[in-house]
């Protein structure tokens, strides 16, 4: 199972968190402050995989945002370091070529599919098209209530 | 209907609200305002500016939120805002009610905002999720299947145990919808319930079998969680399903699901490994289901070719599984070349994994590490921390006594370098234990314990400096080793005091006080005033913890003799009985008393060598005047602690819960797991500790070192310790051309690596006769292995002045190892009670001959006749078992009456009521001629029957056929006593729900009454313990093994004895019953 997910920039700037398990809000922030620090002060062309009490912090890089995954220590590595690329390639695909932005001024939609494609620190669907069905089918709903309400009054 | 007709009429005024303040330019608008507010926070440059700032904002939000006429649109945009200020690390908790009420009230859209907010802010235990129920209560009956998803997730993100049932039905329905989407979060959702609170999904396990069924792949790839979890839990109860998931499995990789599920053009790659983790723990010691998924486990890694991240993944989970199963040669060789690709693989991530793998299996098969020796060097310089890190925990897995010098000098450079406290207090205990086990002399096993505390500092686990302290004040059985390790430790501390003491880090310098208060005597050439005068320099540090001062007045006063202290004395005596803390007031007066008076403090501190020892009364019988006369005065019984807690939980408020039923054997079972039996204990230690260990991490591997056989091979390869390239891709081969200065450097690893992979081949002899030539330093560790416990020693110095009550532990009986290894004295006890009336069997033990070979430590219990149960040619199979207090042991004796020694002989058993485990690691068995190699293995009732049979095979090369044979053996042979009081009789009575009645004839005696008489038979048949005789009625208690209650209650009823037995177990009051009977016919 995996227990939490946190994405932050290159300074250290949260901007995403998503807890698994139950957590106080002092141990969220201790966690948050001794994630940055470790993989903030990785060097380059070191391995992705690190030991953190007993969990497996599994982190990648993309541009300036890091992705950082603890998962429990029967779990597998390379498996969890393709839930962090599955969610980039998400992104991706509805931000269309995404970048940082896109993630600090729409972080409730990064939420909402991050929510799509996992739920309860499991896997919940891997298929980009469908996840992104759900997602558009919920944008959709906002298009045409807007639609609906910019039409003069009946 | 009339829920989506009421949702919409609510929604709507709020709606049209919007629409007419702020008509078409809403979004605009609000998106700008979450945009200006980021962007302003990027322009800052200070913290303190950020601050102010986002008060600011919060203050606004704080207004708009409490206004009236915000709609809920303007509050989706407001709460947008404040997650991102509390993600900011501010508190926004004014804004958590709205958040539900957005959740509540508001249109699809708000309410998955308002979900996200509430998700997010609050946690598990908050009061407000109360509000939550409801609403998500009606959003799982609405219509709309976007809320009745939304309802779901959050079900799974925050729902607290308690409020489960009110929604549990309703998720429970779910399984059932015709959306798959749904059904798909439905599972997921009870999966998190079951994580969260087992009990109250216990009803739905059927429902989940549906899951597993279901048409969806995607449901039934959700259901696979739960399964993991559950087998995790109890592997036995799953094995019917084996077949279900290697079936799916081949589905899978044969590419028979969509399309959809495929990743990267790997059929889903996430159900595969999840298939593959519940495999390996359904194959986990279990020949028979290990069968089942040789076949597809072979595709899956031939399958898994493809260069992609994914694809190891799918390879790495297939080796582990491999080696998880029960091993077959030429899988297991499959997956060793799996894990060197790994291992020499150019790819980071990869070569990580490979370490992992290879930890993993060394235990098992050190020739692996042979095999990857060079690369693991490499590794060792290599500048990734993690990578080095990983390679130090597969060089703990082989340290032996001939290779841990090196070892532990790898380790300890790493320690110095090493930043992350929680790698220090991991790597630092390993090192303590190493050293431990395997110091070859005195002087290194002091200087790496010097540097341990050093190193260690004070995040340390207090149970090092405890096993050390005890390890040293037990010492050895040579009196003058003894000395020499003692003066030695004292000498390296005085030396150390006379350096830099500042430096040293207080828990250090506590161990360093109490050897010098101990020993420092023995060591002629220092004097009692230059201890003192070290001691003093401590006391004088600024950085000194009061604690450490007290360990270092405890010293003084044990050491201070003589004229020449008395002045130092005086003066630190004056300086701290005037303390503020009472514990350093308290040493301060026992030093100044205990110094002025020698003739007291010899007394009260004799040197050690005139101590005797202790005689501890653990029944506290001295103190039975005062507890009666305090029942006298009025006072409540003592109840044990677990009845407390029993009775806590029932006076608490209604649980809905099973109470979990907590026996007086139950709590201290575990402590006197059956020792390793004789043969095993001839291992060299270094492979029974390697073994131990195999026991407790996940991965077993029977006979696995026997894939590469036991000749030359890995003999060769400690000799010429180039890599074997065996799995290696020539490609991506790690050696490059040489220099001379390479070469050079090379020869130094090699060197290296012929240093650190010592002794490895000698660790994989399991069989008798064949252990390594353990150094007499070794041999005292059996003492030193129970943990002091902590509490009593080291949180008080006091106790650690006289450590004598840890020898009288041990008592005088060198041969016996039933006592010696610590096996409980009650068991001895039950052993020599029952020796009379078993006398005549024992008797005819002996003449059989085969009883000689009895393990020593079984020998004095209750043993079964030795009877044979098959032959063939010149091999004879006998068997007897054998009652111990905690387990019920069964010997196989394998008797080879031909000259010829007969070689792989393994013998199988198996059956369905009994868990049957073999103390003894390998499979196989080689007997020489004429001889007799003994098996032993502890059985266990799975579903009590009158009768247990076991079905055993024994498997042997020179006849074709494999030799059946059956051994049967009552239930009564896993009856023990369980003694408890009356009162907790009582109470467990009460909670048992099945029970059986029947009359039993009594015996008639002259001597005593017919009830006692008749309990007299049935005690001594059965051993069971009489609770209680009252009048013409008893109560009496036993419990089949290991802890499973049956209670007896009696009474005398005309010519008759009713008798009525409940229990927890079904089946265990009727079979009881009938053994009763059969006792009583024999009188």
């Amino acid at each position: 199972m995996m227990r939490f997910l946190l994405l932050f920039s290159r300074q250290g700037r949260l901007r995403l968190q998503k807890w698994f398990t139950p957590m106080m809000d002092r141990e969220k922030k201790k966690i948050i402050r001794d994630m940055t620090t470790m993989v903030l002060s990785r060097q380059p062309r070191t391995c992705n995989f690190m030991q953190w009490k007993d969990l497996k912090i599994i982190y990648k890089r993309y541009a300036s945002l890091y992705f950082c995954l603890a998962i429990e220590s029967q779990e597998n590595e390379l498996l969890a370091l393709e839930v962090i690329h599955r969610y980039v390639e998400l992104l991706d695909k509805y931000f269309g070529n995404v970048c940082e932005l896109d993630i600090i001024f729409n972080f409730e939609k990064a939420y909402f599919i991050l929510d799509e494609f996992l739920m309860g620190g499991e896997i919940q669907e891997t298929s980009k098209q469908i996840v992104n069905r759900s997602i558009d089918a919920s944008d959709m709903l906002q298009e045409t209530l807007e639609e609906y309400m910019s039409k003069p009054a009946f | 209907m009339s829920d989506v007709v009421e949702k919409t009429l609510t929604a709507l005024p709020s709606l049209l609200l919007s629409v007419d303040s702020q008509p078409g330019s809403a979004k605009l608008s609000t998106s700008s305002k979450l945009g200006s507010l980021i962007r302003n926070i990027t322009e800052l440059t200070s913290k303190h500016e950020e601050e102010k700032l986002i008060q600011r904002e919060l203050s606004s939000i704080k207004d708009q939120v409490s206004s009236p006429n915000t709609t809920m649109r303007q509050m989706k945009e407001l709460m947008v805002r404040a997650i991102y200020c509390e993600m900011l690390g501010y508190d926004s908790s004014f804004t958590y009610i709205h958040a539900i009420k957005l959740a509540q009230q508001g249109s699809v859209l708000e309410k998955r905002v308002g979900y996200l907010a509430v998700s997010l802010f609050l946690n598990e235990h908050h009061e407000l999720l109360l509000l939550l129920v409801n609403t998500v209560l009606k959003d799982l009956q609405s219509t709309n299947l976007i809320e009745v998803c939304m309802a779901l997730t959050v079900v799974s993100q925050i729902f607290p145990k308690d409020m489960i049932p009110a929604i549990l039905p309703l998720v429970e329905e779910k399984l059932n919808h015709p959306k798959e989407i749904i059904r798909r979060k439905a599972v997921l959702a009870l999966y998190k319930f079951h994580l969260i609170a087992p009990n109250q999904v216990q009803h739905i396990h059927n429902k989940f079998r549906k899951a597993l069924c279901d048409k969806d792949p995607g449901v039934m790839g959700a259901s696979l969680h739960i399964y993991l979890h559950l087998i995790q839990e109890n592997p036995e109860g799953y094995k019917d399903l084996t077949t279900s998931f290697v079936t799916i499995l081949k589905q899978v990789v044969g590419g028979k699901l969509p399309m959809d599920f495929n990743y990267h053009s790997v059929p889903a790659p996430w159900i595969q490994i999840q298939l593959l983790q519940i495999l390996s723990l359904l194959g986990k010691n279990d020949p028979g289901t290990s069968e089942i998924m040789h076949e597809i486990l072979e595709e899956s890694l031939r399958r898994a070719e493809m260069n992609h991240n994914i694809t190891y993944a799918i390879l790495y989970e297939c080796v582990k599984c491999i080696y998880t199963i029960h091993p077959k040669s030429d899988l297991l060789e499959k997956a060793a070349k799996c894990i060197g690709n790994f291992v020499l693989s150019s790819k980071i991530n990869l070569k990580y994994l490979g370490l992992k793998a290879l930890t993993y299996v060394v235990q098992q098969d050190p020739k692996l590490a042979l095999q990857h020796q060079m690369t693991i060097i490499e590794c060792l310089e290599h500048p990734d921390l993690i990578i080095k890190r990983e390679t130090l925990e597969i060089l703990f897995r082989i340290t032996n006594a001939q290779n841990v010098t090196v070892i532990v000098e790898k380790m300890l450079t790493f320690l110095s370098t090493s930043e992350d406290d929680h790698t220090t207090i991991d790597l630092v205990g390993k090192v303590a234990e190493l050293a431990k086990k395997y110091a070859p002399d005195n002087e290194w096993f002091i200087q790496t314990m010097n540097a341990v505390f050093s190193l260690g500092g004070e995040t340390m686990q207090p149970d090092i400096t405890n096993s050390f302290l005890k390890l040293l004040s037990e010492g050895f059985d040579s009196v003058e080793e003894d000395r020499k390790l003692k003066v030695f430790a004292v000498n390296s501390y005085v030396s150390l005091l006379e350096g830099e003491p500042e430096k040293l880090p207080q828990r250090f310098l506590q161990v360093i006080s109490w050897v010098l208060g101990e020993f420092s005597h023995l060591q002629q050439d220092v004097g009692a005033e230059t201890v003192v005068c070290l001691l003093d320099k401590l006391l004088h540090m600024k950085n000194s913890t009061s604690e450490t001062k007290t360990w270092v007045l405890m010293a003084m006063t044990k050491v201070c003799e003589g004229a020449a202290c008395a002045p130092l004395v005086q003066s630190v005596c004056e300086t701290y009985s005037s303390s503020l803390d009472t514990v350093l007031r308290q040493r301060a007066q026992e030093l100044q008393h205990l110094s002025r008076d020698p003739a007291l403090r010899a007394r009260v501190l004799p040197p050690v060598c005139t101590r005797e020892p202790l005689e501890v009364d653990s029944s506290l019988s001295f103190l039975d005047e005062f507890v009666s006369e305090a029942l006298a005065a009025g006072a409540a019984p003592y109840k044990p602690s677990h009845q407390r807690q029993e009775e806590l939980a029932q006076t608490k408020a209604v649980s809905y819960e099973p109470y979990q039923l907590t026996l007086p054997i139950s709590t201290t079972a575990h402590t006197h797991t059956p020792s390793l039996l004789s043969i095993s204990s001839s291992l060299s230690e270094g492979s029974a500790d390697l073994s131990h260990k195999g026991g407790s991490s996940s991965l077993k591997l029977e006979g696995v070192k026997r894939v590469w056989g036991r000749g030359g091979y890995e003999a060769a390869q400690v000799e010429t310790p180039s890599p074997p390239q065996e799995g290696g891709d020539p490609s991506i081969s790690h050696t490059p051309p040489l220099t001379s200065e390479d070469t050079e450097s090379k020869q130094q690893e090699q060197q290296l690596a012929s240093s650190m992979f010592l002794g490895l081949d000698h660790s994989s002899v399991t069989l008798m006769g064949k252990g390594d030539s353990t150094p007499s330093w070794l041999k005292r560790k059996e003492r030193g292995q129970t943990p002091l416990n902590d509490a009593q020693t080291f949180t008080d110095p006091q106790e650690l002045t006289d450590p004598s009550p840890l020898h009288v532990v041990s008592p005088q009986f060198p041969q016996s190892p039933v006592i010696a290894n610590g096996t409980s004295d009650t068991e001895a006890a039950l052993a020599l009670a029952c020796l009379d009336t078993n006398r005549s069997s024992t008797n005819q033990l002996e003449d059989r001959g085969l009883s000689l070979y009895l393990p020593a430590e079984l020998s004095g219990l209750i043993c079964s006749e030795i009877s044979v149960l098959c032959s063939s040619e010149s091999l004879e199979l006998s068997a007897c078992h054998v009652h111990k207090l905690r387990s019920l042991e069964m010997i196989v004796f394998i008797s080879n009456s031909s000259d010829n020694a007969v070689q792989q002989i393994q013998v199988q058993l198996h059956s369905e009521q009994l868990e049957v485990s073999c103390a003894s690691e390998s499979q196989m068995e080689e007997v020489k001629g004429h001889s007799v190699v003994v098996r032993q293995y502890s059985l266990r009732v799975r579903k009590p029957s009158v009768h247990v049979e076991l079905i055993g095979t024994l498997f042997h090369p020179e006849t074709p056929q494999n030799v059946q044979f059956t051994y049967r053996l009552p239930l009564s042979s896993f009856i023990r006593p369980l003694t408890l009081s009356t009162e907790e009789y009582g109470t467990m009575w009460l909670s048992f729900s099945n029970d059986t009645k029947q009359n039993l004839t009594l015996v008639h005696s002259e001597n005593e009454g017919p009830l006692r008489a008749t309990l007299n038979v049935l005690t001594e048949d059965l051993h069971l313990h009489v609770v209680e005789i009252i009048g013409m009625e008893a109560i009496v208690a036993c419990r089949l093994l290991q802890d499973q209650p049956c209670l007896m209650h009696c009474r005398v009823h005309g010519d008759a004895l009713a008798v009525w037995l409940r229990s927890p177990v079904p089946e265990l009051p009727d079979c009881l019953i009938y053994h009763c009977q059969r006792a009583l016919q024999g009188h």
